[in-house]
């Protein structure tokens, strides 16, 4: 019936007893981005700091010397697409006015595809709604893992997510990339992508406690990763094939967003093997070896 | 032992059929005049995908309030008066009105004239011996002022669109304060022309320059130079019924010509009668447009600005004076536009990148799992189909986000099978018949499905909740995703996996003699 195994029956990987080499590999992870995030910071999109950002398609490749030349103080250029697409980004508090002037007179007839100005107040609350958000969802999360499960397991998902979500920050802050909107989007979708992939796992070690009521937990752990693995390879291949995609023929408007995706899917995958399971391990109390 | 009730095979098979019959609109054009409850529908395209503007504005209620203090201020002078409190004057604050007593002691007299007007003014504070008294705006006097002045920002935004000859405005009060324009086809540009302007119109007597109760107003066409007016105008916008950008034939210039309304009319032909030979300003927003002569009392009820407008600016202006003058206002805060050739590239793009991540999902599922994955391809292409019909039924609004959620819902959604699918496959090493590992399987299954999606889905609401624009978009696919998924998964493709199963119910264990026809490789 299957026409192929990914992972074979009986693989017995033991992750559980490499985990000493994942606490640091995860906590390099994590202070390595927070200590980027403190250092670079990150660098906040014009929907954050307020400003404008203006799409241009000019009729042939404009003359950049001379229109960087032309356009007011702060203005940055910078290709976008082809050589006849440029992207303008300007300080808050200038309009788009000034620049029409300047584009107009560089290379008329240019096309406007996209023109974006937030005042620097919506910015603001924009930044406060974001961190909500993200907030919220962590918070949410843990609530949920606590009813279903055990608040142990609640809190090792939101350790495994804090985690996904840190890194993906870090990454933004390694990088430069803007971290717009559509980024915080990006890393609540890998939050709730990283929970499914841990409550997976999670659901599996219960089943097996209730199985197996006197294996030690972190044989019974390793069991679980190991039954899941085969699940968790294909559903985040299948997942990258289709980000894949986006990050193929999706365009450069929302190229930023599917590259923080792809990285937060792998991220999410690799915390919920190395992550979850070994904090879930600290925090259950050990069973007690009865002979 | 597996089974099936009829009424849940049937519900499925409903439901599958519903989305794929009305998820055909968007791909069959002439299905989309179909009438009443037959598919029709198709996808609401967001600004981004069919270009078009989005503008946040945000009305200046605090400018409102002043304004509204500056007449009550007039109004508690009277009743000062009035109530026989000689030696009171009263003066506008920028949140209310602050009466200076005259004398000390009559603090109560005065608080009762003001709260006699009824203008929603309360005390406020007062100095020792209440010979200053602050009085301000209630809270409820202005939440009723801000109410009053959205709605009425929002019919005069929505007049002003309407003019234009847009199609399908959307002009949502957002917040206390905000109005969002959403303006499908057109520029920013071409709607903040009609839509930021106050166009408060007035035209005010020339004051003599030495004047103190004059207002000094800046010139339209040279803002160093100011010209004193009366405070109070003889005509004002609202009086106007009729304004239109036309050619002066004498002069060859465009100019806006306007009539009046009666009361305007009466009014306005008597103080031209009795200023003839002085100057009048005629004042928008704060400046003056113009300040022709008055050579002869005008008793016709018609007149035309002269600005020295382009034809265009005198069609604006007409515009705006036919839809009327905002009550207080506007900045824009937020503003959001994409040209039409960007949004087709984005239509494009995303079209493109969703059948090609479609197709690499349902080949790697087909190879990974034969059968079965055959099977889940076919609930693959019905959820997609689900999606689509559910955006069509609500109009819900698609944007390249929300593309971009439906390619990662191709991804995701294969999930649920695949967890179904490893149990099956575990079950069945355990020694199981097919029909009682997938029954194992699906029984396994279901609530690790729900849980897992179930955070998921609280992830897409919070983003709706918290979300903008085209990421509103996102969360809206990615959450009908998600339902849709665990709906194919746990509906569709189980009919077909068990009904696999139960044809197979004569064939051996697993265990028993091999046969060739069975594939699966063993452990």
């Amino acid at each position: 019936m299957y026409a192929l195994t990914l992972i074979p029956a009986g693989t017995k990987i033991d992750f559980i007893g490499q985990r000493w080499v994942t606490y640091l590999v995860s906590g390099v992870i994590t202070v390595a981005s927070l200590a980027l995030l403190f250092i670079n910071g990150l660098a906040f999109g014009v929907d954050f700091t307020g400003g404008t950002v203006v799409e241009l398609r000019f009729a042939q490749a404009p003359d950049l010397p001379a229109l960087r030349a032309a356009l007011p103080a702060g203005a940055q250029v910078q290709a976008f697409g082809g050589p006849e697409d440029l992207l303008i980004r300007l300080p808050a508090g200038q309009g788009v006015e000034a620049l029409r002037a300047v584009v107009d007179g560089a290379s008329p007839g240019a096309e406007w595809r996209r023109t974006e100005v937030v005042g620097p107040q919506v910015g603001g609350e924009l930044i406060r709604k974001g961190a909500y958000a993200v907030v919220f969802t962590l918070l949410g999360i843990l609530a949920y893992i606590w009813v279903r499960f055990e608040w142990q397991f609640g809190l090792a998902t939101l350790a495994a997510t804090a985690h996904d979500v840190v890194a993906m920050l870090g990454l933004f802050a390694l990088t430069g990339w803007e971290f717009s909107l559509a980024s915080v989007a990006a890393i609540l979708l890998v939050a709730g992508y990283s929970v499914n992939d841990t409550v997976v796992v999670f659901d599996r070690i219960r089943e097996e406690m209730r199985r197996y009521r006197k294996m030690p937990l972190p044989e019974l752990s390793n069991i679980a990763v190991n039954q899941t693995l085969s699940r968790t390879i294909m559903t985040s291949l299948t997942t990258i094939l289709a980000l894949a995609a986006l990050w193929a023929f999706g365009g450069p408007v929302i190229a930023g967003f599917v590259n923080a995706l792809l990285f937060g899917v792998a991220v999410g995958t690799y915390s919920s093997v190395f992550v979850a399971a070994p904090v879930l391990l600290l925090l259950l109390p050990a069973r007690a070896q009865e002979q | 032992m597996v089974t099936t009730p009829r009424w849940h095979v049937i519900s499925v098979l409903l439901i599958a059929l519903w989305g794929l019959a009305y998820a055909t609109p968007n791909v069959l054009p002439a299905l989309r005049g179909l009438p009443g409850p037959l598919p029709h529908k198709t996808v609401n395209l967001g600004l981004d995908l069919r270009g078009g503007a989005y503008l946040l504005y945000e009305v200046d209620i605090d400018a409102l309030v002043a304004e509204r203090a500056q007449m009550a201020a007039t109004d508690v002078q009277k009743a000062l008066r009035e109530a026989g409190l000689s030696g009171a004057s009263a003066k506008a604050t920028p949140g209310g009105v602050e009466v200076d007593a005259g004398k000390a002691g009559r603090g109560g007299a005065v608080t009762r004239a003001v709260r006699g007007l009824g203008l929603g003014l309360e005390w406020a504070s007062e100095t020792k011996g209440s010979e200053k008294i602050f009085y301000r705006f209630s809270k409820s006097a202005v939440t009723e002022m801000t109410d009053t002045a959205m709605a009425r920002s929002i019919e005069i935004v929505r007049r002003r669109v309407d003019e234009v000859g847009t199609t399908e405005p959307s002009i949502q009060r957002q917040g206390e304060r905000r109005i969002l324009l959403q303006v499908p086809g057109t520029s920013a540009d071409d709607l903040k022309r009609v839509v930021g302007q106050t166009a408060k119109l007035g035209f005010h007597l020339v004051e003599d320059g030495g004047s103190v109760r004059a207002l000094r107003l800046p010139m339209a066409d040279d803002p160093e130079m100011t010209i004193p007016v009366a405070r109070r105008a003889m005509v004002t916008g609202d009086m106007l019924v009729g304004a239109r950008g036309v050619v002066d034939p004498q002069t060859q210039e465009p100019v806006v010509s306007f009539r009046l309304n009666g009361s305007g009319a009466k009014r306005f032909c008597q103080v031209t009668r009795a200023n003839v030979g002085t100057p009048f300003a005629i004042v928008l927003d704060g400046t003056v447009v113009s300040a022709p002569v008055i050579r002869s009392a005008i008793c016709a009820g018609s007149g035309q600005i002269e600005g020295g407008f382009t034809l265009q600016e005198a069609a604006d202006l007409a515009l705006l004076l036919r839809a009327g003058a905002l009550p207080a206002p506007m900045q824009v805060v937020e503003e959001r536009s994409v040209g039409p050739s960007l949004g087709a590239d984005s239509v494009r793009a995303g079209a493109v990148a969703g059948a090609l991540g479609l197709a690499l999902v349902l080949f790697f599922m087909a190879v990974v799992y034969g059968a079965f994955g055959l099977m889940a391809c076919a609930a693959l292409l019905v959820n997609i189909a689900l999606i689509f019909a559910i955006l069509s039924a609500l109009q819900a609004t698609l944007t390249l986000p929300g593309i971009a959620g439906i390619v990662l819902t191709i991804g995701m959604a294969v999930d649920a099978n695949v967890l179904v699918f490893e149990r099956i496959r575990e079950e069945r090493r355990a020694g199981r018949s097919w029909l009682s590992a997938v029954d194992e399987g699906y029984r396994q299954s279901v609530s690790t499905i729900t849980d897992a999606n179930l955070t998921t889905l609280l992830a897409a609401i919070i983003l709706f909740s918290f979300g903008t624009g085209p990421i509103k978009g996102f969360a809206v696919t990615l959450g009908i995703g998600i339902v849709t998924s665990v709906f194919t998964a746990l509906g569709a493709t189980r009919l077909m996996v068990v009904a696999w199963a139960r044809a197979r119910r004569g064939e051996p264990k697993k265990g028993g003699h091999r046969r060739p026809q069975n594939p699966l490789p063993g452990p």
